[in-house]
């Protein structure tokens, strides 16, 4: 693993770090929850960089498994259960179980296939979703915030934000390990020769059907965080366009580096908060229209930066002065 | 007499119309270097995937050390001590050299769910891979990235890759293709060097090759075995001067 890519991903944590006191000084709370939506995003596409970068499955239903994670907490709070002591192996076993028959299913194909089987199975579940009446249907439910005994007040913007920093700080500390233990240098060796592990011995099938699995239950972990940010839960976080936003926060990151979905993550948000803000002081009523800008700057990164934000900074540490390698 | 490593009964495979193996009957003795030639589209590389367990035979059995293999998968084949080369490289080309045989002796090393520890610091895999690959020849360049290697280089990788796996059989398609003669050479002192450690099915069309190192041969054309023996044998048999080797000789008289 890249040096810098360490430096990298020390940095960009120590800034989401350092953010609530300053929101705090110059006392703009909004910046706060604005960071926290950010990081809950950067965990989902740290997710699907997981499977997508490093294990070259296309999901293009990965937004599917927020959606679990988020209605987990969304039921279990209807019925008056808020504990989330409860609610969070509730949420991590429902998108781990889905994830595993998803995946057993998709992973049997490959290439275009394996796209379009995910993003069925995923819409397959958004159309769930709007059939329970019970749960909102369509308008979707609000929901309480987890309860965690007294211990941790989540409606304390402060102590929420902070829950939701660990939990990436701890998503991407981990994953970093996972790509480079044995388990990491299979998947990574399969998408690039799948053949080959299967003829030095490999059963490939299981080691990504595990990472898939994986990549599932974190980003259902996201979704319960997701819920608690929103305090709401509806069918449109498992709409098939998340998920093509997902993707487009990993690419547009650097795919396979970890932290630059983070990064990715940061960008797109950003972008699709105040990109409408700019196009409207240019031109009134320009700012709905945002992503016709939004549209061609997708497309400038995916021809022209390869690797995305990532070999951006990377390039950037290099040269002034960073080592190449670890 | 010991008993075949592996036995091939009756295998066939057509694609289509095509038939590219045709109800072969095929004995390799434990510890012999046995070649496999024919002309191209004999069905050479067809059997290796069957035998491999890449390609699902449409009939006929094969056993590996006393036991039927005829159903197992690629990777639990493997498992078992059956390794292959490819004939086109096929090796990770942003891997180092050494992360392309640690892999291997992964594979052998039981299961790989093993989340936590790096690969690329654990002495039970690089040491073992450092070993496989100085003896080979390529231990000084264990950290280059593999696509850097040179074609020789790589084709010697990718033997590395299949002796890392620790197989009583290997099958070898074609390792010397696309060779300059020194590589070749190189790799006909290697594949010596490992005889009578490993069992090897070799698939070659570099017939010096196959001549010098072979103990019995086997002419595939069209896929039936139209005959298998000692070297001496097959180059005295008339219906393989026919059908292979005197067209062979024709055109190395006629390009020369």
């Amino acid at each position: 693993m890249d040096r810098r890519q360490i430096w990298l991903s020390l940095a960009t944590l120590a800034m989401f770090a350092a953010a609530p006191p300053l929101t705090v000084i110059f006392d703009q709370p909004f910046y706060m929850d604005m960071i926290a939506r950010i990081m809950v995003f950067a965990i989902a596409a740290v997710s699907l960089d997981l499977i997508l970068g490093h294990g070259g499955m296309v999901s293009f239903g990965h937004a599917v498994y927020m959606g679990v994670g988020a209605y987990a907490v969304g039921i279990l709070s209807y019925y008056g259960l808020d504990n989330g002591f409860l609610q969070i192996p509730v949420a991590l076993g429902a998108s781990a179980l889905i994830g595993l028959m998803f995946g057993a299913l998709s992973l049997r194909t490959t290439g275009v296939y394996f796209i379009m089987i995910t993003l069925a199975f995923a819409q397959m579940l958004y159309f769930l979703a709007i059939s329970l009446e019970e749960f909102g249907g369509d308008d979707g439910m609000s929901s309480m915030r987890s309860e965690f005994g007294g211990v941790i007040d989540m409606y304390d913007a402060m102590q929420f934000y902070y829950v939701i920093f660990v939990v990436l700080a701890l998503v991407l500390f981990g994953l970093h390990r996972l790509v480079l233990s044995r388990f990491g240098m299979v998947i990574r060796a399969a998408r690039s020769n799948d053949r080959r592990m299967q003829a030095v011995g490999f059963p490939t099938y299981r080691y990504k059907l595990a990472a898939f699995t994986l990549a599932s239950t974190i980003c259902g972990l996201a979704g319960v965080l997701f819920a608690n940010l929103n305090e709401f839960v509806s069918p449109d976080v498992m709409h098939w366009t998340h998920s093509g936003e997902l993707m487009v926060m990993v690419i547009m990151g650097g795919m396979g580096t970890l932290i630059g979905p983070v990064l990715g993550a940061t960008a797109f948000l950003l972008l699709e908060e105040y990109l409408p803000q700019w196009m409207e002081l240019a031109m009134t009523n320009a700012g709905e229209h945002w992503a016709i800008i939004m549209g061609p700057i997708l497309i400038a990164i995916v021809l022209f930066g390869r690797g995305g934000i990532h070999a951006l900074f990377a390039a950037t540490i290099w040269r002034s002065g960073g080592k190449r390698n670890g | 007499m010991a008993e075949a490593i592996l036995q091939i009964e009756g295998l066939a495979k057509s694609f289509g119309s095509l038939v590219a193996t045709d109800d072969l009957h095929l004995d390799i003795e434990q510890g012999e270097i046995h070649a496999i030639i024919g002309p191209n589209g004999a069905g050479k590389t067809t059997l290796i995937a069957q035998l491999s367990g890449e390609l699902k035979s449409d009939s006929g059995r094969v056993r590996f050390a006393g036991r039927d293999i005829t159903t197992l998968s690629m990777p639990a084949r493997s498992a078992l001590g059956l390794a292959r080369s490819f004939q086109i490289t096929s090796i990770f080309p942003d891997f180092s050299a050494l992360d392309n045989v640690a892999l291997s002796v992964q594979a052998d090393a039981g299961h790989s769910f093993r989340f936590w520890r790096p690969a690329g610091r654990d002495p039970g895999l690089r040491a073992p891979a450092q070993k496989i690959l100085d003896e080979i020849g390529l231990g000084s360049r264990a950290d280059e990235p593999a696509a850097n290697l040179s074609h020789g280089e790589q084709r010697q990788l990718e033997i590395a890759m299949a002796l890392a796996t620790q197989p009583s059989l290997l099958l070898l398609d074609e390792p010397m293709a696309g060779m300059g003669r020194d590589e070749s050479a190189k790799m006909v002192n290697l594949l010596r060097h490992l005889k009578g450690r490993h069992t090897i099915v070799l698939i070659e069309h570099d017939m010096d090759a196959v001549f010098a190192l072979a103990d019995r041969i086997t002419v595939l054309v069209y896929g039936r075995a139209i005959a298998t023996g000692a070297p001496g044998d097959i180059r005295a048999n008339d219906e393989v001067r026919g059908a292979y080797l005197g067209t062979e000789t024709v055109q190395e008289v006629s390009s020369a």
